[in-house]
Formats: structure tokens, sequence, C-alpha cells
């Protein structure tokens, strides 16, 4: 359950990072390959090396993403609609993954934001992830 | 027997050595008892954790994240074999606090959010996941003796 000021400090952090969208994204999803390598077996079709373009605009498409569905998120499931078809269909990425991805997304705004990041702030982004990923697997079955 | 690069011994060392043992151990544990409120349950006799800022002035959450930390300490001068170190700290969490060991990687969790927000850039995504690799070891470790 997310309260109406959780709401307002998660969209309001999520529109700071829209400008620096594919640095926070590609860090995060480094992340994600250096502590789960088998998250990295949904990528044999990119480059995800450090630095390289796949790597800049995948995580660029994530962050906005997830910054599209905290302008409103009492909306996600009509935001995510389009998304929610994707991965059921399409990518079919095991559900298990969104947890580890969101994760590292929450290490990569430990770093960016420093003490910023507060307790309430954490808990705030970590129910917000939890939702965004629960709604992103409603298709699957 | 867990195998650990040099770079992987390297950059654990390197994080414990860097981070505050009295501000990580306890920034860790309240942030699992306000992220994950229902941890709560283990600490009945901590007194008032009523609210996110009342946790973090706790002086019982401050002690009990020294004694983790202390804990952590055990496992990082015993690395190459932290399954040993640990069976009586398993047994102790089985047995006599009975703790769910799902809640490990909760704080696990919280302290590499703790450890990242304190190192900022230099908690690289390779320097992660060595930590992450020596947090999931602990876990593993801790739930041995759970039968």
């Amino acid at each position: 359950m997310l309260s109406k000021k959780e709401k307002k400090l998660i969209k309001e952090i999520w529109e700071r990072l829209t400008p620096v969208a594919a640095d926070i994204g590609s860090d995060a999803l480094l992340r994600m390959f250096a502590s789960y390598p088998g998250t990295k077996t949904y990528f044999s079709h990119l480059d995800i090396s450090p630095g390289s373009a796949h790597l800049s605009s995948h995580g660029k498409k994530i962050v906005l993403a997830i910054a599209e569905g905290a302008k409103d998120i009492s909306q996600l499931t009509v935001t995510l609609a389009p998304l929610q078809t994707l991965h059921a269909y399409q990518l079919r990425i095991d559900p298990t993954n969104f947890k580890l991805l969101s994760h590292c997304m929450l290490v990569t705004l430990a770093c960016y934001l420093g003490s910023e990041f507060t307790p309430v702030a954490h808990a705030a982004m970590d129910k917000f992830l939890s939702a965004f990923a629960a709604v992103l697997s409603e298709k699957y079955r | 027997m867990v195998k650990w690069s040099d770079f992987e011994r390297a950059a654990i060392q390197d994080i414990f050595s860097k981070i505050d043992y009295d501000v990580v151990g306890s920034a860790a544990l309240s942030r699992c008892l306000i992220v994950y409120p229902w941890t709560q349950r283990y600490f009945g006799s901590f007194g008032n954790l009523y609210n996110a800022a009342a946790i973090t002035s706790n002086p019982k959450v401050a002690a009990h994240g020294k004694v983790i930390m202390a804990g952590l300490e055990k496992a990082l001068k015993n690395m190459d074999d932290i399954k040993t170190t640990y069976k009586d700290l398993s047994v102790l969490h089985s047995e006599k606090l009975q703790v769910d060991p799902d809640n490990f990687n909760l704080l696990g969790d919280c302290l590499t959010i703790v450890v990242a927000g304190q190192l900022g850039a230099a908690f690289t995504p390779e320097v992660q996941g060595a930590f992450q690799k020596f947090l999931a070891v602990v876990v593993a470790s801790l739930r041995k003796q759970y039968h």
C-alpha cells in the first residue's frame, strides 16, 4: 500500500532521474548482470558490455517506463498494458528476475542519491517497484 | 568449499575496512525493520518500533546492529570456511530464535543498500557482485543447521 506522501516522493525522484535515465538504467543492469549472472541469458542478442550503446539505450528504455508509471501510480495497469503484453507473450522473462532488477535499481539509487535515499524513500521505492513488477507479470497466465 | 577470486577477496576486505561498523550495522537493521515491517516480529522486546523515526533512534536496534556486524566480521576473518564458523550461529537462529531464514536475504539486501549509500560510485557492479557473493555464503551457512 502506498500513501499519498509516498506516491508524491516516488514521482519526484523519478522526475529527477529522467534526464539521466540512460546512466541509471545501464548502471542497474550492469549490477544485475554482475550479481546474478543468470539474468544475462535474456540478453544474448545485445552487447551488454559496460559503455555499450545497446546497454545505454536499453537502460534508458527501462527507466523511462518506470518514470512513466510513477507519474500516476493509481493507473499502473492502464499505463503498463502494452508492456504487460510484451513481457507475457514475447519476452517471457521469468518474473523472479523482476525482483533482482528491482534490488539492483535500489542499489543504483543508493549510490546515486547517497544520504537522500533515506529509509522512508527506500521503503516507498521498494513497494513501488514490487507493485510495478506485479502489474508487469499480470498477463503471464 | 567456496572459491574466492583474488579480486573478490580484495574487494570484500576493502569494503569492510572502509565502512563504519557502528553506523552500518544499525542502519541496515533499521532499514530492514522499516522497509520490511513484518521482520519486527522478532524484536518484540525492543520497545518503540512504531515508525521510521522511532526505529532509527532506538538504542536497542543500534546495539543489535553492532552484534550483527561482529558476526559478519567472524565470516570475514574465516572466508574459507564460513560454514563451520557459523555452525553455532545457525543453530541459535533456527532453534532458539526461530527466525525464518528468508529474512536473512532481506537483511542482506538492506546491508547492500546501506554500503552502497556509504561508498557511492566506489561500490561498482563488480564490487557489488563480490559483496553479494559473500552475503550469499553467509546466508547459506546460517541456513545450514535448519532441519
